[in-house]
């Protein structure tokens, strides 16, 4: 059975439906791709399996435990980390700051209203390495709103990994990075690969069928193909949705 | 990079040192200065209600306008509780605290779920159903002029029985429960408890996300500052000799929020208790000279926050360190290893050109 799995899901804003009948299953230790172009709902679908929004309709089971509707933070505690494709950080913490809060371990004495966080060391080390696996060593102790544009997506998917997450949802984690971030991007997806059940939304094609073990392509709310990277190569619906898409974004 | 911070100054920092000597020295000076004695006990329970109030607003970012009914519930409890069961220091401090803590507790619950205004005009509310209940609940409060004769009972200390009847002793009194409040106030905003309420404050959706029971620590802050404000009460009640309503009045919880941000509770754990002491050395130096103090002191406020609304500490801390750097800033963290994938590269110019072709230019 699948680490995660949705079902049936339906997602409306007032009269638009923006996800419909969406099934997508995502297998432990794998890097799964969703792809589709601007507003076909992938950060909607996101949304709704990471406990934003409820489903209209429609299961969200994960590790065989239904969770559909259930707290963002309830869900984040089971195991599920998520980015957010507009940078969501504490801006007025330093990184190391940003990763720390996040740590599972200092979540479990977040009602420790005595000992000061800066006293543990421990949890202060384990927040470096974070940063230093995202390639932000040395710049621990800077402003999370300081930082340069690159950084701060770096640190975005930091706070996402801090908790150790049995499974990490990144959304559009190139968004806004020139061609060489987004190689060095790739990079680092890849080394997160190795120990990490990963689910990345992404627009950029290259990126994607270089990483991804399988992919969903979302279209108009809907799964319209999936399969991995070779498989759907040759599907004409892809192939046309990718020219659109291509074709129609600025 | 810094070292860890030592155990002593987690405990006790120059600036408490500093405040806590001042503070103790200003019976042998205040006469002297023109003013009285009273005015000591009165700037130190207004800043241990400011400080349990700035928890909430500069900590949390709730902003709380009808707070001024914890603190009468603290007044009214203590008194209550002397004329009713019997004279006793400690025990009507902690059980007008408690009280509060449970006033805050109740209301909490309903305001946890709210943001923003709805937040703002859900404290007013509250803070009008205390006030109006101490105003018409004639058989317990008093009603419009409140309780009278509230004692000033002795600290029992075993061995010695300390009288508390002269303003300066009851100044040291106060001025001891202030420095606990210190204290303990400081290990919390430093603790990881603090450090989610300033999290929340940046940004309640990451917060989320990350793990944390918003609303858990929305209510406990909430309920934590209410029991402040109840101790500053009861110490209130012990200093007036009396409670009433007045305290409770829209206007005294406004004026809290005021000493509160003009002092620059935003940017420092000492914001209130400077914006106390700006306030009420207002009232008696300006109030000397004119009538219409409040006025004035109306202004500066509003000037204030157009145009400098980290208050006076912002100021200060722009002075001495360039440029307004961390909120609530902690001593720097040990620091990890070095990296080995790097998605940042040397280049940051890269960022504008990379926005162009942003494939979700929305
Ligand atoms: N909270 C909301 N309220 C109303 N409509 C929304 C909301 N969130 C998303 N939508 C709408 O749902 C549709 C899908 O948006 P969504 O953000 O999920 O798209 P996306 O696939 O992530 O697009 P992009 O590639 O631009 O990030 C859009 O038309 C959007 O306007
Ligand atoms: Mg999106």
């Amino acid at each position: 059975m699948a680490l995660f799995e949705a079902r049936g899901i339906h997602k409306r804003f007032g009269h638009q439906v923006v996800l419909e009948n969406i099934d997508l299953s995502f297998e432990a230790g794998r890097l799964s791709g969703i792809m589709g172009p601007n507003g076909a709902g992938k950060t909607t679908c996101f949304n709704v399996l990471t406990g934003a929004f409820k489903p209209d309709r429609g299961r969200v089971i994960f590790d065989g435990e239904d969770i559909t509707g259930r707290s963002p933070d309830a869900i984040a505690r089971k195991g599920i980390s998520r980015s957010f494709q507009t940078m969501s950080l504490f801006d007025e913490y330093t990184a190391l700051e940003n990763v720390l809060i996040a740590l599972p371990e200092v979540r479990g004495r977040g009602f420790n209203m005595i000992e000061p966080l800066a006293m543990d060391g421990e949890a202060a080390d384990r927040a470096a390495a974070v940063l230093s696996r995202v390639g932000l060593s040395g710049r621990e102790h800077r402003r999370a709103g300081d930082l340069a544009y690159g950084e701060r997506r770096a640190l975005e998917i930091a706070v996402a990994l801090a908790a150790g997450p049995r499974l990490l949802f990144l959304d559009e984690p190139t968004s806004g990075l020139g061609a060489e971030a987004t190689a060095r991007l790739a990079d680092l997806v890849l080394d997160l690969k190795r120990d990490y059940s990963i689910v990345v939304i992404e627009h950029d094609m290259r990126f994607l069928f270089g990483l991804a073990d399988t992919i969903s392509v979302i279209h108009w709310g809907q799964v319209i193909a999936g399969g991995t990277p070779d498989e759907l190569r040759g599907n004409k619906w892809v192939q046309r949705s990718m020219l659109a898409d291509l074709g129609g974004s600025p | 990079m810094g070292a860890r911070p030592s155990a002593a100054s987690a405990w006790i920092s120059g600036e408490m040192v500093c405040l806590f000597a001042v503070m103790a020295t200003l019976p042998l000076w205040i006469e002297a200065a023109g003013l009285y004695q009273y005015l000591g006990i009165e700037i130190a329970i207004w800043m241990i209600y400011g400080l349990g109030f700035n928890l909430l607003l500069g900590y949390s970012g709730l902003p709380s306008f009808g707070h001024g009914a914890f603190f009468g519930i603290g007044a009214y409890v203590f008194g209550l509780f002397q004329a009713w069961a019997f004279e006793s220091l400690l025990l009507g401090i902690a059980l007008a605290t408690v009280a509060a803590f449970a006033a805050g507790a109740v209301v909490a619950c309903f305001l946890s779920h709210r943001r923003g205004i709805y937040f703002a005009l859900m404290t007013i509310a509250f803070g009008q159903v205390f006030w109006f209940i101490a105003i018409k609940w004639h058989t317990v409060t008093g009603g419009e002029d409140g309780l009278l004769n509230i004692p000033r009972p002795a600290l029992e200390l075993g061995v010695a029985s300390l009288p508390l009847g002269s303003n300066v002793a009851l100044f040291y009194f106060v001025l001891l429960v202030f420095a606990v409040v210190v204290v303990a106030l400081w290990r919390l905003v430093h603790s990881p408890f603090g450090k989610v309420l300033q999290a929340v404050r940046q940004n309640e959706e990451r917060a989320r996300f990350v793990g944390y029971n918003v609303w858990r620590f929305k209510w406990a802050v909430f309920s934590l500052s209410a029991a402040v404000a109840g101790l500053a009460g009861s110490l209130f009640s012990m200093a007036q000799q009396s409670a009433y309503p007045d305290v409770m009045s829209l206007h005294a919880s406004g004026v809290i929020v005021m000493m509160t941000l003009i002092g620059g509770g935003f940017v420092s754990f000492w914001g209130p208790v400077v914006g106390v002491a700006v306030y009420f050395l207002a009232r008696d130096v300006l109030g000397a000279v004119t009538e219409t103090w409040l006025l004035w002191f109306g202004l500066v406020f509003v000037v204030s926050v157009l145009f400098k609304p980290e208050g006076i500490a912002g100021v200060w801390q722009e002075r001495v360190s360039g440029v307004l750097r961390l909120r609530f800033a902690d001593a720097p963290l040990r620091s990890g290893r070095t990296g080995d994938v790097s998605i940042v590269g040397p280049e940051h110019g890269e960022t504008k050109d990379a926005i162009g072709q942003s494939p979700s230019g929305r």
